[in-house]
């Protein structure tokens, strides 16, 4: 029993491992399309928020720097807080008026 | 027996529709009464004029602050600046007071107005850089310095005057009206704020050491001092920083939503006092 749960934990780890080891520079790209995507139509809606931008700022950086796994992470990152944000910007583009004094 | 039973359907379909159609009329003169209304049974001891003065209409410590403040206000070397700027003629000999009503003197509260030949809100920091550049001169920033110091001397100038903003009976004036509406109530953000969830919602309550102030008669008192900036700052500065502060990206200074939200605001503060310049913590 003890041997099985020694090799889970290996094989866990080693997929870990691979799944770390797996981001390439065509990962990062990819990230990084989508967050630009995303923010870009966060911009139209004029709806960014700062976090998204440091979010694609640190994500550039460290693609710069080689660690494309952090990159890889940053952009999806920045990604979902674009995405968060053009929902914020359609839900208040009719929920406003609820807010407004009567 | 059919035609009845349409006729009944129709009438309660009606019925049922009538609210929401009113809900969304834009009708800025209810618009008003109910704001003041809010402010005024929210807070019943301070005197309507009082709220031009933001957080110091609402905690006795702050004001006594104040009060000893102004006797050497540190908006007044922006006056200064602003009154010899104002008077000093461009390249082309023509001043500022050629581009205004009165030569400038005393109109800080007709602005802002809906301007029905552009079909656009003008500003009084947008109407000055224009007249900068129709006399061949580049604009200046919005957010301080040289623009803080014009629009100071303008205030200065229109102290105690009543805000005077009309809507025009035009449809773009109305839209501008309820664009302005929108953008103030619209929460935006990573912190999900809007700017009524601090200055209508939260009025009087501190954040952190501040005193949120009161969305009525907010912009009166600009251009102010704000001793967090260390420095003047216009009412571009003032939404910008607010922006920021929940974690939105800013718009451009006197974007189209930053205007028509000063319109809004500023149309919610008629008959109240021009106080600017002012003094903030």
């Amino acid at each position: 029993m003890r041997t099985i749960f020694a090799m889970t934990g290996l094989v866990m780890l080693a997929a870990a491992s691979a799944a770390q080891a797996a981001s390439t520079q065509a990962d990062f790209d990819a990230a990084m399309a989508a967050a630009t995507a995303a923010d870009k139509e966060a911009a139209m809606l004029k709806n960014r928020w700062t976090p998204t931008e440091q979010a694609l700022a640190a994500a550039k950086k460290a693609a710069a720097a080689g660690d494309f796994d952090t990159a890889v992470k940053d952009a999806q990152h920045a990604e979902a807080l674009a995405k968060a944000s053009i929902a914020q910007a359609k839900e208040q583009d009719t929920a406003w008026k609820a807010a407004v004094i009567h | 027996m059919l035609r009845v039973i349409a006729v009944l359907i129709a009438a309660l379909w009606v019925a049922g529709a009538c609210p929401a159609a009113a809900a969304d009329t834009i009708n800025p003169d209810a618009d008003f009464k109910a704001f003041r209304d809010y402010f005024t049974k929210k807070f019943p001891k301070v005197p309507l004029n009082d709220f031009v003065n933001g957080p110091y209409s609402m905690d006795a410590g702050l004001r006594k602050q104040w009060e000893a403040i102004e006797d050497f206000p540190p908006y007044d070397f922006a006056v200064d600046r602003g009154k010899e700027m104002f008077g000093t003629p461009f390249k082309n000999g023509k001043t500022y007071g050629d581009c205004f009503a009165n030569k400038g003197i005393g109109v800080r509260q007709n602005y802002p107005y809906f301007d029905e030949k552009s079909g656009e809100v003008i500003t009084l920091e947008l109407a000055l850089n224009r007249c900068r550049e129709a006399n061949g001169e580049p604009p200046f920033s919005y957010v301080k310095d040289e623009m803080a110091s014009l629009t100071a001397y303008m205030a200065f100038t229109s102290r105690g005057k009543l805000f005077d903003i009309k809507i025009p009976n035009d449809p773009r004036a109305l839209a501008a009206y309820q664009n302005g509406e929108k953008y103030f109530y619209s929460r935006r953000g990573q912190l999900n704020f809007s700017c009524a969830s601090c200055h209508v919602q939260s009025a009087g309550q501190h954040i952190r050491t501040e005193v949120l102030a009161p969305a009525l008669g907010i912009l009166a008192a600009m251009p102010i001092y704000r001793s967090e900036w260390g420095s003047m700052g216009t009412i571009s500065r003032r939404f910008v920083t607010c922006n920021s502060q929940v974690r939105g990206v800013p718009l451009e200074p006197q974007d189209e939503n930053y205007r028509d939200v000063e319109y809004y605001l500023s149309y919610m503060a008629n008959g109240l006092p021009i106080s600017g310049p002012g003094a903030r913590p």
